[in-house]
């Protein structure tokens, strides 16, 4: 009976040791997105320079969709080239760069743009409703859409050239509509 | 015209409740809802921005005829059950919301199991632990008695 109870603690603390190993492992804020997979929502937003730019409009493209804040530092500040130089190269190829300035005020958006010289459209979302229908919880956060519009992947953190060359152009290849050749 | 003036009524009827969402109502589905980008707080109780935004958009919901199951689930349809407060107890979950009461009752047979153990052992102690009172003691105690009875 002794001995059956020396051996019963350290086996019940293993489940627990596992647990805590495993918990203390992942990243609290790394949340997977249920939306990989599923169409990307359809929004309709004004650009700063005052165009309409739906989703749709897009469709047969494949979109980068940035979700960024002026005051999101230094992460926005750090992936901004990058989105304008995979934006430059890649506007040829059917790729779309599309910025969602989310929780930030106009003047701080319009500084960052010319900042960092962007080029590709960039909208204020006033009332959040495009950041929480793609489950935005941080920035920067960014969408792959591939031709059929549908969400491919979630970067959450900032987009660097490996993000273009891993996750947007392999989609290329791709066919936009569902039938095939 | 009975029809049209019916459709009339049911139309400002209509609108009469879009505009009588109350503060409870919203506050409600929001206690429920994790602030997304704050640590361990409520939609409800969260001064942020963007938990702000998401109460303006439950009560915009609810105005337009949603059911509160359906405010919640347009939101875990787009963060996951992870923006709920109270995880739903299914799955791996289980283990959450089962737990508490398998300790309860772990505690419990624990218990009961020393207390019947305790309840089988010797009360009197045995010879061989047993304080040996000797003659020096037996001689004090008797003086101390002496010295009460005074």
């Amino acid at each position: 009976m002794k001995l059956r109870l020396r051996w019963l603690i350290p086996l019940a603390a293993l489940p627990v040791v596992g647990l805590l190993a495993y918990g203390f492992r992942t990243d609290p804020r790394a949340v997977p997105s249920p939306l990989v997979g599923r169409p990307a929502p359809a929004f309709t937003l004004t650009t700063f320079d005052g165009k309409p730019v739906s989703l749709e409009s897009q469709r047969g493209k494949v979109v980068v969709l940035n979700f960024w804040a002026s005051w999101c530092y230094p992460a926005c500040y750090e992936e901004a080239p990058a989105l304008e130089a995979g934006w430059r190269q890649f506007q040829s190829k059917d790729v779309v760069v599309l910025g969602v300035a989310i929780q930030d005020k106009e003047p701080a958006s319009l500084n960052f743009i010319q900042r960092f010289g962007l080029t590709f459209p960039n909208a204020p979302d006033p009332a959040g409703k495009v950041s929480i229908d793609y489950g935005v919880y941080g920035v920067p956060e960014t969408f792959v859409i591939d031709r059929k519009g549908v969400i491919r992947q979630k970067h959450v953190g900032g987009v660097t050239d490996t993000v273009f060359r891993e996750s947007v152009e392999p989609l290329l290849a791709e066919k936009a509509s569902t039938g095939g050749a | 015209m009975g029809f049209v003036a019916l459709a009339v009524v049911a139309g400002v009827h209509r609108t009469a409740f879009a505009a009588t969402v109350s503060d409870e109502d919203v506050q409600a589905i929001a206690s429920q809802l994790r602030c997304v980008v704050c640590q361990n707080l409520s939609v409800a109780d969260s001064p942020s921005e963007m938990a702000h935004q998401m109460r303006a958009l439950i009560r915009e919901r609810l105005a337009a005829g949603d059911r509160p199951a359906e405010v919640m689930t347009y939101f875990v349809q787009r963060y996951g059950d992870w923006v709920l407060l109270a995880p739903p107890a299914r799955g791996l979950n289980l283990v959450l919301w089962l737990a508490p009461f398998g300790a309860v009752v772990g505690g419990l047979v624990l218990v009961l199991t020393l207390v019947r153990r305790w309840r089988q052992a010797p009360i009197a102690p045995s010879p061989a632990t047993a304080p040996v009172v000797g003659a020096a003691e037996r001689e004090r105690l008797a003086a101390e008695l002496e010295r009460l009875r005074d």
